[in-house]
């Protein structure tokens, strides 16, 4: 007679069990991001939208070194220096933009682990990929790129990318620079349709302490990504050697933020302090007493909401009973002329 | 079911576990160690970055030698320091067996030039020449009509014979072969080089070398992305041949697309750069110079120009105890002072 000797109760469905955990395991250090993605802006729309107001420093934890070269700053620059003119948003940058993201997964087809996320964003074809298989980031003195050199590493299911190598740019539209020797982490999350990502930028140079910002995107997947082309133009006579700036002190916009939302100039300057509650109690009173009606980008979560003229609808038609309030944005320059912004002599 | 097919089964289950854990575990510990190795500062002194198929950049104690390779022998521009020599010519054997044939030197600065020597030694010995040519020991002799030619512009052969005291060198750190037009070229490994001097920049002997087919700019210390330029005044230099040396680089770069990839340029000194790196250094420059220019026609003297801290926004972007700001900020002064003496104003 055989004798049939059984294991313990329970040892099978363990077996099991441990198939089914390592299987969770994989998936939940393996979150698929692939597919179509619009961005969302119920995030500093009006930065993102229309553009940042210039001497809006809100927000971003400048050091003083910053804060001269934004005032410095001349956006002419980035139309003048034809160098500049085709470049793409570096990767810091272009996840707070107006493009949309389309996301694409390579996998290793013998063990089918993935091997890298490669993201496209619409504009200037801002291509990077995401390596998630381990390889070391270039030496030092490796080239930089827009889009820079990233790897991923995975916490839970939160993807963790950190970027290096990134060219020199700004960290807000209206000059506020960022090195080319920053770090940019990034924290990736999905929930469903929507994805959530966590930028946080590291630059001693520029910032007292991390940069830390979030933008959202929903799947969308009809969207279509064009071929994308850039060539530059000279857009002034003779001005291959000219770099627009301002002296110090002679930048004549930076109070303009402040007057038209009636703030305290002094908030709009950035800086780590007015990052916090309490600088409230302490930021002072405005110059300018707040205007009766808000007329710039009051209502700013689309790009129709932001460009509207107050007192009108979406579509431009008048709102019963509510008065027009002129050009949604004013233009105006500041009472005086402003004064040359170089001294054109180092040319 | 018998025990031991249970406990085959039982087997199979947990190799099959130990399989799709595997992975995980092996790709996790592969990215730890890549994070390491990116974080962890390199332990050599002598790095070879490949540039081109047949161009590398070596980062030889914070100076940069460029390296083109191919079926004629090597070609260097900027020798390594002395003390680093053998350490580099050792990296450039892990590319090439092939002999060193020409170092063009791009400046006098001692850093760049003192390893000529060095390279000359390569094809000594202690009863004089070396073997020839292609030996089996790699050696080269010197000067162009015997195989080997250290190429500059013939300021930097000017100052170097003027040296004396702790500023003399030796005669085997002197160029062999000297240009005093524009530009001078020649083709070496099937490719056009093509040398041009830019007057009056970090000195009065400066060269950039283009490598036309291969789409490179070494650019010798006109350009030094890791710091302030180190415009040498008593030998030439001044502030306006650096931004019209900037310009010329710039205007010779092409990027790939959205002012990206393209054309690379090896700095003397700091990481390998692309077109808009250098526009970035050029804007730099051009903007400090023109607030320096602002204050002078405002009669402010070097003390006050510095005390103002014209370059306040850029100090910790290029920070190099090499040139300081104040040393740039003297520099720049005395360019703009010197610039408005000789326009009478």
């Amino acid at each position: 007679m055989k004798t049939q000797r059984s294991l313990p109760f329970g040892t099978g469905v363990i077996a099991v069990l441990l198939v089914q955990a390592a299987a969770s395991v994989a998936l939940a250090q393996d979150v698929d991001f692939s597919g179509a993605w619009s961005p969302l802006y119920h995030e500093d729309g009006p930065e993102r939208l229309p553009g940042p107001e210039l001497g809006d420093y809100t927000g971003i934890p400048v050091t003083d070194a910053a804060r001269l070269r934004a005032d410095s700053y001349d956006a002419d620059r980035i139309s003048v220096v034809t160098e500049y003119q085709c470049r793409q948003h570096s990767a810091d940058y272009s996840m707070r933009g107006l493009a949309t993201l389309r996301v694409d997964s390579e996998v290793d087809p013998a063990t089918q682990r993935r091997l890298a996320f490669h993201t496209r964003i619409g504009f200037q074809a801002m291509e990077r990929t995401i390596w998630l298989d381990g390889r070391p980031h270039p030496p030092p003195e490796g080239a930089h790129s827009w889009q820079g050199f990233s790897t991923g590493v995975w916490n839970g299911n939160v993807l963790t990318i950190t970027t290096t190598h990134l060219k020199a740019y700004y960290l807000r539209r209206n000059g506020i620079p960022s090195t080319p020797n920053r770090t940019l982490t990034e924290h990736w999350m999905r929930h469903a349709e929507f994805l959530t990502v966590v930028t946080i930028i590291d630059d001693p140079a520029m910032l007292t302490e991390p940069l830390v910002r979030s933008q959202s995107w929903v799947l969308d997947p009809g969207q279509q990504m064009g071929p994308q082309q850039c060539e530059y133009v000279t857009e002034l006579p003779g001005a291959a050697q000219l770099v627009p700036h301002h002296l110090p002190g002679t930048n004549p916009w930076l109070h303009m933020f402040a007057d038209e939302y009636g703030l305290p100039y002094a908030a709009t300057r950035g800086g780590a302090e007015t990052l916090y509650p309490e600088y409230r109690s302490v930021m002072g009173q405005p110059a300018k007493p707040p205007p009766a009606q808000c007329d710039v980008y009051c209502i700013c979560s689309t790009l129709f909401d932001c460009n509207r003229v107050p007192g009108t609808n979406l579509l431009g038609g008048r709102i019963p009973g509510v008065p027009v309030g002129g050009p949604a944005r004013a233009v105006a320059p500041p009472a005086a002329a402003a004064p040359p912004r170089t001294s054109g002599a180092a040319q | 079911m018998s025990l031991n097919s249970r406990f085959l089964s039982l087997i199979s289950i947990a190799v099959t576990t130990a399989a799709m854990l595997a992975p995980t575990v092996e790709a996790q510990t592969r990215r730890t160690a890549g994070a390491a190795a990116a974080a962890s500062p390199p332990a050599d002194n002598v790095r070879v970055l490949q540039v081109r198929p047949n161009i590398y950049m070596l980062s030889v104690g914070g100076s940069n030698v460029t390296v083109q390779t191919g079926k004629h022998g090597v070609l260097l521009v900027d020798a390594p320091l002395p003390s680093l020599a053998a350490a580099t010519f050792a990296a450039i054997a892990t590319v090439t067996p092939a002999p060193i044939r020409y170092v063009i030197s791009t400046s006098a600065s001692r850093d760049h030039i003192a390893g000529n020597e060095s390279v000359a030694a390569l094809g000594r010995t202690a009863s004089g020449p070396g073997p020839a040519l292609n030996s089996a020991s790699n050696a080269v002799l010197l000067g162009s009509a015997q195989g080997m030619t250290i190429l500059a512009h013939e300021n930097v052969l000017n100052e170097l014979t003027r040296a004396t005291g702790t500023d003399a060198v030796s005669r085997n750190v002197l160029p062999t072969s000297e240009y005093f037009e524009p530009t001078k070229d020649f083709s070496f490994n099937g490719e056009p080089v093509i040398v041009y001097h830019m007057p009056n920049a970090h000195s009065d002997g400066d060269s950039i070398v283009f490598f036309r087919s291969s789409d490179v700019i070494s650019a010798g210390d006109v350009f030094t992305p890791d710091r302030y330029p180190l415009i040498d005044r008593a030998h030439g230099g001044s502030v306006q041949g650096v931004l019209a040396a900037l310009n010329s680089i710039l205007a010779m770069t092409v990027p790939e697309a959205f002012a990206d990839g393209g054309t690379k340029v090896v700095p003397g000194h700091g990481r390998l750069c692309e077109e808009t790196d250098v526009a970035e250094y050029r804007d730099m420059v051009y903007i400090v110079t023109d607030r320096i220019r602002d204050l002078i026609a405002k009669g402010r003297t070097l003390a006050e120009v510095q005390a103002a801290r014209p370059t306040l926004d850029y100090d910790r972007e290029y920070p190099s105890a090499a040139v300081t700001p104040a040393m740039f900020v003297a520099a720049v002064y005395s360019s703009l002072v010197d610039e408005k003496v000789a326009k009478g104003d």
